[in-house]
Protein backbone atom coordinates (compact mmCIF):
# COMPACT_ATOMS: atom_id res chain seq x y z
CA UNK A 1 0.00 0.00 0.00
CA UNK A 2 1.58 3.59 -0.80
CA UNK A 3 1.45 5.95 1.51
CA UNK A 4 -0.24 8.60 0.35
CA UNK A 5 -3.40 5.25 0.32
CA UNK A 6 -2.67 4.51 4.01
CA UNK A 7 -2.57 8.30 4.89
CA UNK A 8 -6.08 9.15 3.23
CA UNK A 9 -7.67 5.89 4.83
CA UNK A 10 -5.79 6.92 8.16
CA UNK A 11 -7.19 10.60 8.09
CA UNK A 12 -10.74 9.06 6.48
CA UNK A 13 -11.28 6.74 9.99
CA UNK A 14 -10.59 10.25 11.98
CA UNK A 15 -13.31 12.10 9.64
CA UNK A 16 -15.69 9.43 9.69
CA UNK A 17 -15.49 8.60 13.14
CA UNK A 18 -16.46 12.57 14.02
CA UNK A 19 -18.75 12.86 11.42
CA UNK A 20 -21.14 10.11 12.13
CA UNK A 21 -20.91 10.68 15.53
CA UNK A 22 -21.77 14.06 15.64
CA UNK A 23 -24.32 13.07 13.39
CA UNK A 24 -25.82 10.75 15.70
CA UNK A 25 -25.53 13.13 18.90
CA UNK A 26 -26.95 16.28 16.81
CA UNK A 27 -30.03 13.92 16.12
CA UNK A 28 -30.89 14.52 19.94
CA UNK A 29 -31.39 18.29 19.18
CA UNK A 30 -34.58 19.42 21.42
CA UNK A 31 -35.35 15.97 22.81
CA UNK A 32 -32.59 15.91 25.72
CA UNK A 33 -34.19 15.24 29.45
CA UNK A 34 -32.99 18.53 30.75
CA UNK A 35 -31.97 21.99 28.57
CA UNK A 36 -28.42 21.97 29.83
CA UNK A 37 -27.95 18.62 28.50
CA UNK A 38 -29.78 19.53 25.44
CA UNK A 39 -26.98 22.58 25.01
CA UNK A 40 -24.24 19.96 26.03
CA UNK A 41 -25.11 17.93 23.09
CA UNK A 42 -25.83 20.36 20.57
CA UNK A 43 -22.28 21.63 21.90
CA UNK A 44 -20.58 18.37 21.38
CA UNK A 45 -22.25 17.48 18.19
CA UNK A 46 -20.95 20.70 16.86
CA UNK A 47 -17.12 20.49 17.73
CA UNK A 48 -17.37 16.59 16.10
CA UNK A 49 -18.52 18.58 13.01
CA UNK A 50 -15.42 20.86 13.32
CA UNK A 51 -13.02 18.21 13.38
CA UNK A 52 -14.84 16.42 10.67
CA UNK A 53 -14.24 19.48 8.48
CA UNK A 54 -10.11 19.60 9.39
CA UNK A 55 -10.08 15.77 9.16
CA UNK A 56 -12.05 15.35 5.90
CA UNK A 57 -10.66 18.32 4.24
CA UNK A 58 -6.90 17.34 5.22
CA UNK A 59 -7.91 13.87 3.38
CA UNK A 60 -9.30 15.23 0.39
CA UNK A 61 -6.21 17.17 0.47
CA UNK A 62 -3.80 14.59 0.62
CA UNK A 63 -5.92 12.18 -1.45
CA UNK A 64 -5.23 14.84 -4.73
CA UNK A 65 -8.20 13.75 -6.74
CA UNK A 66 -9.92 17.86 -6.00
CA UNK A 67 -12.60 16.73 -4.05
CA UNK A 68 -13.29 18.70 -0.64
CA UNK A 69 -14.50 17.53 2.61
CA UNK A 70 -18.11 17.86 1.48
CA UNK A 71 -17.81 15.53 -1.59
CA UNK A 72 -16.42 12.93 1.15
CA UNK A 73 -19.05 13.47 3.63
CA UNK A 74 -22.07 13.75 1.37
CA UNK A 75 -21.15 11.63 -1.87
CA UNK A 76 -19.61 8.16 -0.68
CA UNK A 77 -21.63 5.13 -0.25
CA UNK A 78 -21.49 3.58 2.81
CA UNK A 79 -18.47 0.53 1.85
CA UNK A 80 -16.18 3.73 1.71
CA UNK A 81 -16.98 4.83 5.14
CA UNK A 82 -14.15 3.95 7.62
CA UNK A 83 -15.51 4.91 10.98
CA UNK A 84 -15.59 2.44 13.74
CA UNK A 85 -18.95 0.45 13.68
CA UNK A 86 -19.23 2.12 17.59
CA UNK A 87 -20.32 5.26 15.99
CA UNK A 88 -23.01 3.87 13.80
CA UNK A 89 -25.27 2.18 16.45
CA UNK A 90 -28.41 4.36 17.33
CA UNK A 91 -28.65 6.73 20.09
CA UNK A 92 -30.95 4.34 22.07
CA UNK A 93 -31.78 6.05 25.87
CA UNK A 94 -30.04 8.99 26.89
CA UNK A 95 -28.04 6.44 28.91
CA UNK A 96 -26.68 4.65 26.02
CA UNK A 97 -25.67 7.69 23.84
CA UNK A 98 -23.74 8.68 26.75
CA UNK A 99 -21.88 5.72 27.69
CA UNK A 100 -21.02 5.56 23.76
CA UNK A 101 -19.81 9.18 24.17
CA UNK A 102 -17.19 8.22 27.28
CA UNK A 103 -16.43 5.26 25.45
CA UNK A 104 -15.09 6.61 22.24
CA UNK A 105 -14.06 9.96 24.42
CA UNK A 106 -11.44 7.79 26.46
CA UNK A 107 -9.90 7.01 23.17
CA UNK A 108 -9.92 9.80 21.31
CA UNK A 109 -7.98 11.89 23.85
CA UNK A 110 -5.29 9.46 23.92
CA UNK A 111 -5.38 9.07 20.36
CA UNK A 112 -5.09 12.81 20.23
CA UNK A 113 -2.72 13.01 22.95
CA UNK A 114 -0.56 10.67 20.29
CA UNK A 115 -1.32 12.41 17.04
CA UNK A 116 0.17 15.69 19.30
CA UNK A 117 3.46 14.56 18.32
CA UNK A 118 2.72 13.24 14.77
CA UNK A 119 5.75 13.73 11.84
CA UNK A 120 2.96 15.26 9.96
CA UNK A 121 2.75 19.22 11.01
CA UNK A 122 -1.11 18.93 9.62
CA UNK A 123 -2.02 16.33 11.76
CA UNK A 124 0.00 17.21 14.88
CA UNK A 125 -1.94 20.94 14.56
CA UNK A 126 -5.87 19.14 13.81
CA UNK A 127 -4.82 16.95 17.13
CA UNK A 128 -4.12 19.91 19.38
CA UNK A 129 -6.82 22.27 18.22
CA UNK A 130 -9.61 18.85 18.57
CA UNK A 131 -8.08 17.80 21.97
CA UNK A 132 -8.94 20.84 23.68
CA UNK A 133 -12.31 20.02 23.14
CA UNK A 134 -12.36 16.33 23.80
CA UNK A 135 -11.02 17.01 26.98
CA UNK A 136 -14.12 18.73 28.05
CA UNK A 137 -16.38 15.93 25.74
CA UNK A 138 -14.39 13.67 28.22
CA UNK A 139 -15.00 14.98 31.68
CA UNK A 140 -18.52 15.76 30.75
CA UNK A 141 -18.97 12.32 29.58
CA UNK A 142 -17.24 10.38 32.25
CA UNK A 143 -19.34 12.60 34.62
CA UNK A 144 -22.31 11.80 33.59
CA UNK A 145 -21.64 7.86 33.37
CA UNK A 146 -20.78 8.01 37.20
CA UNK A 147 -24.04 10.47 38.36
CA UNK A 148 -26.26 7.75 36.36
CA UNK A 149 -23.91 4.69 36.92
CA UNK A 150 -24.22 5.51 40.62
CA UNK A 151 -27.84 7.07 40.86
CA UNK A 152 -31.14 5.43 40.97
CA UNK A 153 -31.58 1.81 40.80
CA UNK A 154 -32.87 2.02 37.52
CA UNK A 155 -30.39 4.85 36.35
CA UNK A 156 -27.62 2.01 37.60
CA UNK A 157 -29.42 -0.78 35.50
CA UNK A 158 -29.76 1.21 32.36
CA UNK A 159 -26.25 2.21 32.39
CA UNK A 160 -25.64 -1.22 33.06
CA UNK A 161 -27.10 -2.36 30.22
CA UNK A 162 -25.91 0.03 27.55
CA UNK A 163 -22.46 -1.14 29.09
CA UNK A 164 -23.40 -4.24 27.89
CA UNK A 165 -24.96 -3.35 24.77
CA UNK A 166 -21.83 -1.24 23.46
CA UNK A 167 -19.01 -3.35 25.05
CA UNK A 168 -18.35 -5.74 22.17
CA UNK A 169 -17.91 -2.74 19.71
CA UNK A 170 -14.83 -1.75 21.44
CA UNK A 171 -12.61 -3.96 20.26
CA UNK A 172 -12.42 -2.22 16.97
CA UNK A 173 -10.53 0.36 18.44
CA UNK A 174 -7.42 -1.43 18.99
CA UNK A 175 -7.12 -3.05 15.91
CA UNK A 176 -3.78 -2.60 13.83
CA UNK A 177 -3.72 -3.49 10.27
CA UNK A 178 -1.25 -3.23 6.70
CA UNK A 179 -2.69 1.40 7.32
CA UNK A 180 -2.05 1.57 10.67
CA UNK A 181 1.47 -0.64 10.06
CA UNK A 182 2.17 2.31 7.38
CA UNK A 183 1.33 4.98 9.69
CA UNK A 184 3.13 3.79 12.76
CA UNK A 185 5.96 3.68 10.05
CA UNK A 186 6.17 6.67 9.25
CA UNK A 187 5.88 8.59 12.54
CA UNK A 188 2.23 9.74 11.26
CA UNK A 189 0.06 8.11 14.34
CA UNK A 190 -0.04 5.26 17.12
CA UNK A 191 -0.58 1.95 16.86
CA UNK A 192 -3.98 1.15 17.51
CA UNK A 193 -2.90 -2.02 19.91
CA UNK A 194 -0.65 0.67 21.78
CA UNK A 195 -3.09 2.53 23.25
CA UNK A 196 -5.52 -0.15 24.72
CA UNK A 197 -3.78 -0.15 28.17
CA UNK A 198 -3.71 3.30 28.86
CA UNK A 199 -7.20 2.63 27.74
CA UNK A 200 -8.42 0.05 30.44
CA UNK A 201 -7.04 2.05 33.19
CA UNK A 202 -9.16 4.86 32.42
CA UNK A 203 -12.39 3.68 31.59
CA UNK A 204 -11.96 0.87 34.41
CA UNK A 205 -11.52 3.98 36.70
CA UNK A 206 -14.36 5.37 35.93
CA UNK A 207 -16.92 2.14 35.57
CA UNK A 208 -15.84 1.50 39.05
CA UNK A 209 -16.81 5.14 40.44
CA UNK A 210 -20.02 4.59 38.11
CA UNK A 211 -20.43 1.18 40.29
CA UNK A 212 -20.69 -0.66 36.95
CA UNK A 213 -19.68 -3.95 36.01
CA UNK A 214 -17.15 -4.33 32.85
CA UNK A 215 -18.43 -7.59 30.97
CA UNK A 216 -15.14 -10.08 30.69
CA UNK A 217 -15.91 -10.96 27.31
CA UNK A 218 -13.03 -9.38 24.71
CA UNK A 219 -15.03 -9.99 21.68
CA UNK A 220 -14.93 -7.17 19.11
CA UNK A 221 -17.43 -6.75 16.12
CA UNK A 222 -15.33 -5.28 13.25
CA UNK A 223 -15.64 -4.21 10.10
CA UNK A 224 -15.85 -0.45 10.16
CA UNK A 225 -12.57 0.96 10.09
CA UNK A 226 -11.80 -1.19 6.96
CA UNK A 227 -15.12 -0.98 5.21
CA UNK A 228 -15.44 -4.82 4.98
CA UNK A 229 -19.23 -4.71 6.99
CA UNK A 230 -20.82 -2.00 8.38
CA UNK A 231 -24.04 -2.13 10.46
CA UNK A 232 -27.46 -1.87 8.78
CA UNK A 233 -27.90 1.09 10.51
CA UNK A 234 -25.18 3.13 8.36
CA UNK A 235 -27.22 3.06 4.90
CA UNK A 236 -30.09 4.66 6.86
CA UNK A 237 -28.03 7.69 8.82
CA UNK A 238 -25.85 8.31 4.95
CA UNK A 239 -29.66 7.99 3.11
CA UNK A 240 -30.60 10.97 5.50
CA UNK A 241 -27.12 13.14 5.64
CA UNK A 242 -26.60 13.10 1.89
CA UNK A 243 -30.32 13.57 0.73
CA UNK A 244 -30.22 17.17 -0.68
CA UNK A 245 -26.63 16.77 -2.02
CA UNK A 246 -27.92 13.38 -3.82
CA UNK A 247 -31.24 14.81 -4.68
CA UNK A 248 -29.72 18.13 -6.03
CA UNK A 249 -26.33 17.26 -7.87
CA UNK A 250 -23.91 20.33 -8.25
CA UNK A 251 -25.71 22.55 -6.01
CA UNK A 252 -24.34 25.50 -4.13
CA UNK A 253 -26.04 25.83 -0.15
CA UNK B 1 -41.91 38.76 18.55
CA UNK B 2 -42.00 35.94 21.05
CA UNK B 3 -44.41 36.49 23.43
CA UNK B 4 -48.11 37.29 21.90
CA UNK B 5 -51.56 38.40 23.74
CA UNK B 6 -49.69 38.68 27.04
CA UNK B 7 -52.75 39.38 29.06
CA UNK B 8 -52.14 42.33 32.06
CA UNK B 9 -52.98 41.04 35.35
CA UNK B 10 -55.39 43.80 37.23
CA UNK B 11 -53.00 44.96 40.08
CA UNK B 12 -55.02 45.80 43.83
CA UNK B 13 -52.48 47.34 45.83
CA UNK B 14 -51.92 50.23 47.83
CA UNK B 15 -52.63 53.75 45.78
CA UNK B 16 -49.26 55.40 46.83
CA UNK B 17 -47.08 52.24 46.41
CA UNK B 18 -48.40 52.19 43.00
CA UNK B 19 -47.71 55.73 42.19
CA UNK B 20 -44.23 55.18 43.72
CA UNK B 21 -43.46 52.44 41.42
CA UNK B 22 -44.69 53.97 38.31
CA UNK B 23 -42.36 57.10 39.07
CA UNK B 24 -39.56 55.10 39.20
CA UNK B 25 -40.37 53.57 35.88
CA UNK B 26 -40.96 56.59 34.19
CA UNK B 27 -37.83 57.78 35.32
CA UNK B 28 -36.07 54.94 33.74
CA UNK B 29 -35.03 52.99 36.93
CA UNK B 30 -34.93 49.33 36.33
CA UNK B 31 -36.91 46.93 38.69
CA UNK B 32 -35.18 44.48 40.38
CA UNK B 33 -35.90 40.96 41.82
CA UNK B 34 -35.88 42.48 45.31
CA UNK B 35 -37.69 46.00 44.68
CA UNK B 36 -41.59 45.88 45.88
CA UNK B 37 -43.23 45.52 42.84
CA UNK B 38 -47.22 45.47 42.11
CA UNK B 39 -48.61 41.84 41.66
CA UNK B 40 -49.98 42.58 38.84
CA UNK B 41 -46.56 43.49 36.81
CA UNK B 42 -45.13 40.41 38.78
CA UNK B 43 -47.53 38.13 37.01
CA UNK B 44 -47.73 39.37 33.71
CA UNK B 45 -43.69 39.18 33.69
CA UNK B 46 -43.79 35.76 34.55
CA UNK B 47 -46.61 34.84 31.48
CA UNK B 48 -44.29 37.01 29.24
CA UNK B 49 -40.69 35.93 30.04
CA UNK B 50 -42.07 32.79 30.36
CA UNK B 51 -43.89 32.32 26.80
CA UNK B 52 -40.70 33.77 25.02
CA UNK B 53 -38.41 31.06 27.20
CA UNK B 54 -41.23 28.19 25.93
CA UNK B 55 -40.77 29.72 22.61
CA UNK B 56 -37.06 29.26 22.48
CA UNK B 57 -37.58 25.94 23.89
CA UNK B 58 -40.17 24.65 21.46
CA UNK B 59 -38.29 26.76 18.86
CA UNK B 60 -35.39 24.16 18.46
CA UNK B 61 -37.83 21.47 16.68
CA UNK B 62 -38.70 23.07 13.42
CA UNK B 63 -34.59 23.82 13.13
CA UNK B 64 -33.77 20.05 14.45
CA UNK B 65 -35.87 19.43 11.86
CA UNK B 66 -33.07 20.02 9.56
CA UNK B 67 -30.07 19.53 11.68
CA UNK B 68 -29.69 16.27 10.22
CA UNK B 69 -30.67 16.51 6.72
CA UNK B 70 -28.34 19.99 6.53
CA UNK B 71 -26.61 20.11 2.80
CA UNK B 72 -22.87 20.80 3.80
CA UNK B 73 -20.86 20.49 7.29
CA UNK B 74 -20.69 24.04 7.31
CA UNK B 75 -24.52 24.40 7.31
CA UNK B 76 -24.60 21.73 10.20
CA UNK B 77 -22.18 23.77 12.38
CA UNK B 78 -24.12 26.64 11.35
CA UNK B 79 -27.64 25.34 12.36
CA UNK B 80 -25.81 23.50 15.19
CA UNK B 81 -24.33 26.89 16.85
CA UNK B 82 -27.72 28.53 16.62
CA UNK B 83 -29.90 25.89 18.08
CA UNK B 84 -27.53 25.27 20.81
CA UNK B 85 -27.90 29.75 21.09
CA UNK B 86 -31.45 29.48 21.44
CA UNK B 87 -31.54 26.39 24.07
CA UNK B 88 -28.83 29.11 25.67
CA UNK B 89 -31.16 32.00 25.58
CA UNK B 90 -34.19 29.08 27.34
CA UNK B 91 -32.21 29.22 29.73
CA UNK B 92 -31.05 32.89 30.59
CA UNK B 93 -34.99 33.51 30.51
CA UNK B 94 -36.07 30.88 32.89
CA UNK B 95 -33.26 32.33 35.44
CA UNK B 96 -34.69 35.61 34.46
CA UNK B 97 -38.22 34.14 35.41
CA UNK B 98 -37.10 32.59 38.48
CA UNK B 99 -36.17 35.74 40.21
CA UNK B 100 -39.98 36.49 40.26
CA UNK B 101 -39.94 33.14 42.44
CA UNK B 102 -41.23 30.50 39.71
CA UNK B 103 -39.34 27.61 39.49
CA UNK B 104 -37.89 26.20 36.42
CA UNK B 105 -39.44 23.16 36.57
CA UNK B 106 -43.02 24.65 37.60
CA UNK B 107 -42.85 27.21 34.08
CA UNK B 108 -41.92 23.88 32.53
CA UNK B 109 -45.02 21.79 33.72
CA UNK B 110 -47.34 24.65 32.78
CA UNK B 111 -45.84 24.60 29.08
CA UNK B 112 -46.25 20.88 29.20
CA UNK B 113 -50.24 20.74 30.52
CA UNK B 114 -51.13 23.55 28.41
CA UNK B 115 -51.38 26.33 30.50
CA UNK B 116 -48.82 28.43 29.11
CA UNK B 117 -48.25 29.42 25.33
CA UNK B 118 -45.24 29.54 23.08
CA UNK B 119 -45.15 31.60 19.68
CA UNK B 120 -47.69 30.74 17.36
CA UNK B 121 -44.68 30.76 14.88
CA UNK B 122 -43.48 27.30 15.99
CA UNK B 123 -46.70 25.65 15.17
CA UNK B 124 -45.73 25.60 11.28
CA UNK B 125 -43.61 22.84 9.83
CA UNK B 126 -40.31 23.56 7.99
CA UNK B 127 -40.66 21.36 4.68
CA UNK B 128 -37.72 22.13 2.63
CA UNK B 129 -34.41 23.34 3.63
CA UNK B 130 -34.96 26.99 2.51
CA UNK B 131 -37.03 26.85 5.48
CA UNK B 132 -34.24 27.26 7.90
CA UNK B 133 -33.08 30.34 6.15
CA UNK B 134 -36.57 31.46 5.84
CA UNK B 135 -37.00 30.79 9.60
CA UNK B 136 -33.51 32.75 10.35
CA UNK B 137 -33.98 35.76 7.99
CA UNK B 138 -38.10 36.03 8.77
CA UNK B 139 -38.53 34.29 12.02
CA UNK B 140 -35.87 36.21 14.17
CA UNK B 141 -36.29 39.19 12.15
CA UNK B 142 -39.11 39.64 13.59
CA UNK B 143 -38.41 38.20 16.84
CA UNK B 144 -35.34 41.24 17.12
CA UNK B 145 -38.03 43.81 16.23
CA UNK B 146 -39.10 43.26 19.24
CA UNK B 147 -36.44 42.47 20.96
CA UNK B 148 -34.18 45.36 20.74
CA UNK B 149 -36.54 47.84 22.25
CA UNK B 150 -37.30 44.91 24.87
CA UNK B 151 -33.62 45.65 26.04
CA UNK B 152 -35.00 49.10 27.53
CA UNK B 153 -37.74 47.30 29.47
CA UNK B 154 -38.25 48.28 33.17
CA UNK B 155 -37.04 45.35 34.75
CA UNK B 156 -33.63 44.79 35.02
CA UNK B 157 -33.11 40.88 34.69
CA UNK B 158 -35.34 40.92 31.61
CA UNK B 159 -33.69 43.65 30.05
CA UNK B 160 -30.13 42.13 31.02
CA UNK B 161 -30.96 38.96 29.25
CA UNK B 162 -32.32 40.60 25.96
CA UNK B 163 -28.89 42.18 25.89
CA UNK B 164 -27.11 38.91 25.62
CA UNK B 165 -30.04 37.95 23.25
CA UNK B 166 -30.05 40.50 20.98
CA UNK B 167 -26.47 40.12 20.36
CA UNK B 168 -26.97 36.34 19.34
CA UNK B 169 -30.07 36.96 17.07
CA UNK B 170 -29.28 39.51 15.00
CA UNK B 171 -25.87 36.86 13.75
CA UNK B 172 -28.95 34.09 13.39
CA UNK B 173 -30.19 36.89 11.20
CA UNK B 174 -27.67 37.57 9.11
CA UNK B 175 -27.05 33.43 8.38
CA UNK B 176 -30.49 33.41 7.66
CA UNK B 177 -30.57 36.10 5.33
CA UNK B 178 -26.89 34.26 4.06
CA UNK B 179 -29.36 30.59 3.74
CA UNK B 180 -31.76 31.73 1.39
CA UNK B 181 -29.58 34.24 -0.75
CA UNK B 182 -27.65 31.28 -1.54
CA UNK B 183 -30.67 29.67 -2.62
CA UNK B 184 -32.21 32.20 -4.15
CA UNK B 185 -29.28 32.48 -6.31
CA UNK B 186 -28.78 28.88 -6.89
CA UNK B 187 -30.65 26.45 -9.71
CA UNK B 188 -34.34 26.72 -10.41
CA UNK B 189 -34.74 23.77 -7.99
CA UNK B 190 -33.33 26.03 -5.42
CA UNK B 191 -35.05 29.78 -5.91
CA UNK B 192 -38.25 27.20 -6.00
CA UNK B 193 -37.50 26.19 -2.75
CA UNK B 194 -37.15 29.61 -1.27
CA UNK B 195 -40.11 31.02 -2.72
CA UNK B 196 -41.95 28.21 -1.26
CA UNK B 197 -40.45 29.08 2.02
CA UNK B 198 -41.10 32.45 1.98
CA UNK B 199 -45.02 31.89 0.48
CA UNK B 200 -45.97 29.37 3.72
CA UNK B 201 -43.60 31.74 6.23
CA UNK B 202 -44.75 35.43 5.46
CA UNK B 203 -48.26 35.69 6.95
CA UNK B 204 -47.13 33.74 9.89
CA UNK B 205 -44.08 35.98 10.23
CA UNK B 206 -46.76 38.65 10.53
CA UNK B 207 -48.88 36.85 12.59
CA UNK B 208 -45.82 36.78 15.78
CA UNK B 209 -46.76 40.43 16.67
CA UNK B 210 -49.62 39.40 18.21
CA UNK B 211 -53.47 40.89 17.01
CA UNK B 212 -54.27 44.22 15.29
CA UNK B 213 -54.03 47.35 17.89
CA UNK B 214 -57.77 47.96 17.38
CA UNK B 215 -58.03 44.07 19.19
CA UNK B 216 -54.98 44.07 21.41
CA UNK B 217 -56.57 44.80 24.55
CA UNK B 218 -53.67 44.11 27.18
CA UNK B 219 -51.43 46.42 25.82
CA UNK B 220 -52.13 49.71 27.78
CA UNK B 221 -50.97 48.65 31.49
CA UNK B 222 -47.70 46.91 29.78
CA UNK B 223 -46.70 49.79 27.97
CA UNK B 224 -46.93 51.86 31.07
CA UNK B 225 -44.76 49.50 32.90
CA UNK B 226 -42.20 49.40 30.21
CA UNK B 227 -42.86 45.42 29.60
CA UNK B 228 -43.74 46.13 26.20
CA UNK B 229 -42.36 49.13 24.55
CA UNK B 230 -44.23 49.32 21.07
CA UNK B 231 -47.82 48.32 19.54
CA UNK B 232 -48.12 45.33 17.97
CA UNK B 233 -49.27 47.27 14.79
CA UNK B 234 -45.86 49.81 14.85
CA UNK B 235 -43.68 46.56 14.79
CA UNK B 236 -45.69 44.81 12.58
CA UNK B 237 -45.15 48.00 10.17
CA UNK B 238 -41.52 48.16 10.48
CA UNK B 239 -40.59 44.25 9.85
CA UNK B 240 -42.71 44.94 6.71
CA UNK B 241 -40.71 47.93 5.49
CA UNK B 242 -37.74 46.14 6.76
CA UNK B 243 -38.15 43.17 5.01
CA UNK B 244 -39.83 43.95 1.47
CA UNK B 245 -36.83 45.29 -0.39
CA UNK B 246 -34.31 42.46 1.08
CA UNK B 247 -37.09 40.10 -0.60
CA UNK B 248 -36.59 42.02 -3.89
CA UNK B 249 -33.10 41.93 -3.61
CA UNK B 250 -33.60 38.08 -3.78
CA UNK B 251 -35.68 38.04 -6.50
CA UNK B 252 -38.42 36.73 -4.22
CA UNK B 253 -42.49 37.64 -4.29
CA UNK B 254 -43.89 38.67 -1.43
CA UNK B 255 -47.18 36.51 -1.62
CA UNK B 256 -49.46 40.07 -1.36
CA UNK B 257 -50.93 41.07 -4.29
CA UNK B 258 -51.68 44.38 -2.26
CA UNK B 259 -48.32 45.32 -1.37
CA UNK B 260 -47.32 48.74 -2.22
CA UNK B 261 -44.92 51.52 -1.27
CA UNK B 262 -47.42 54.08 0.49
CA UNK B 263 -45.25 57.54 -0.60
CA UNK B 264 -47.74 59.66 1.34
CA UNK B 265 -47.40 57.60 4.79
CA UNK B 266 -43.69 56.84 3.90
CA UNK B 267 -44.29 53.03 4.53
CA UNK B 268 -45.86 49.84 2.76
CA UNK B 269 -49.41 49.15 2.59
CA UNK B 270 -49.94 45.33 3.35
CA UNK B 271 -52.58 42.87 4.01
CA UNK B 272 -53.89 41.92 6.94
CA UNK B 273 -53.02 38.20 7.93
CA UNK B 274 -55.91 36.18 8.19
CA UNK B 275 -56.66 36.55 11.83
CA UNK B 276 -59.16 33.50 12.18
CA UNK B 277 -56.12 30.93 11.53
CA UNK B 278 -54.04 33.09 14.10
CA UNK B 279 -56.56 32.43 16.96
CA UNK B 280 -56.84 28.66 15.71
CA UNK B 281 -52.82 28.39 16.30
CA UNK B 282 -53.82 29.99 19.58
CA UNK B 283 -56.29 27.31 20.38
CA UNK B 284 -54.35 24.82 19.61
CA UNK B 285 -55.25 23.89 15.69
CA UNK B 286 -52.16 24.91 14.03
CA UNK B 287 -50.47 22.29 11.82
CA UNK B 288 -48.11 21.40 14.44
CA UNK B 289 -49.21 22.09 18.08
CA UNK B 290 -50.31 18.23 19.13
CA UNK B 291 -47.12 16.98 17.82
CA UNK B 292 -44.68 19.54 19.06
CA UNK B 293 -46.43 19.26 22.47
CA UNK B 294 -45.76 15.96 22.51
CA UNK B 295 -42.44 15.88 21.39
CA UNK B 296 -41.48 17.81 24.42
CA UNK B 297 -43.53 16.03 26.83
CA UNK B 298 -41.64 12.67 25.56
CA UNK B 299 -38.40 14.18 25.99
CA UNK B 300 -39.55 15.56 29.89
CA UNK B 301 -41.06 12.00 30.43
CA UNK B 302 -38.77 9.54 28.82
CA UNK B 303 -35.93 11.99 30.53
CA UNK B 304 -37.02 11.51 33.82
CA UNK B 305 -34.77 8.53 35.23
CA UNK B 306 -31.94 11.04 34.06
CA UNK B 307 -33.07 13.91 36.09
CA UNK B 308 -33.85 11.31 39.17
CA UNK B 309 -30.53 9.60 38.52
CA UNK B 310 -28.06 12.74 38.76
CA UNK B 311 -30.26 14.15 41.70
CA UNK B 312 -29.26 10.71 43.40
CA UNK B 313 -26.00 10.61 42.90
CA UNK B 314 -25.45 14.12 43.82
CA UNK B 315 -27.16 13.58 47.02
CA UNK B 316 -24.93 10.40 47.97
CA UNK B 317 -21.81 12.23 47.09
CA UNK B 318 -22.72 15.43 49.15
CA UNK B 319 -23.78 12.61 51.98
CA UNK B 320 -20.46 11.27 51.46
CA UNK B 321 -18.30 14.23 51.84
CA UNK B 322 -20.57 14.99 55.13
CA UNK B 323 -19.91 12.10 56.38
CA UNK B 324 -15.80 12.02 55.55
CA UNK B 325 -15.47 15.65 57.46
Amino acid sequence: MACEDAFTQFLLRMGDNTLILGHRVSEWCGHAPVLEEDIALANTALDLIGQTQMWLGLAAEVQGEGKSADDLAFLRDAWDFRNVLLMEVPNGDFGRTLMRQFLFDAWHSIQLGRLMKSSDDRVAAIAEKASKEVAYHLERSADTVVGLGDGTEESHRRMQEALDYLWPYIGEMFQSDETDAEMVKAGIAPDPASLREEYDTLVSRVLTEATLTIPESRFAHKGGRTGAMHTEHLGHLLTQMQWLQRAYPGAKW
Amino acid sequence: MYAQMIKSEATQDDPEKLAAFQARIDAGEKIEPKDWMPEGYRKTLIRQIGQHAHSEIVGQLPEGNWITRAPTLERKAILLAKVQDEAGHGLYLYCAAETLGVSRDEITEMLLDGRMKYSSIFNYPTLNWADIGAVGWLVDGAAIMNQVPLQRTSFGPYSRAMIRICKEESFHQRQGYDAIRKMAEGTPAQKKMAQDALNRLWYPSLMMFGPSDKDSVHSAQSMAWKIKMNTNDELRQKFVDQTVPQAEYLGLTVPDPDLKWNEERGHYDYSDPDWSEFFDVIKGNGPCNVDRLAARNKAWDDGEWVRDGLLAHAKKKAARKVAAE
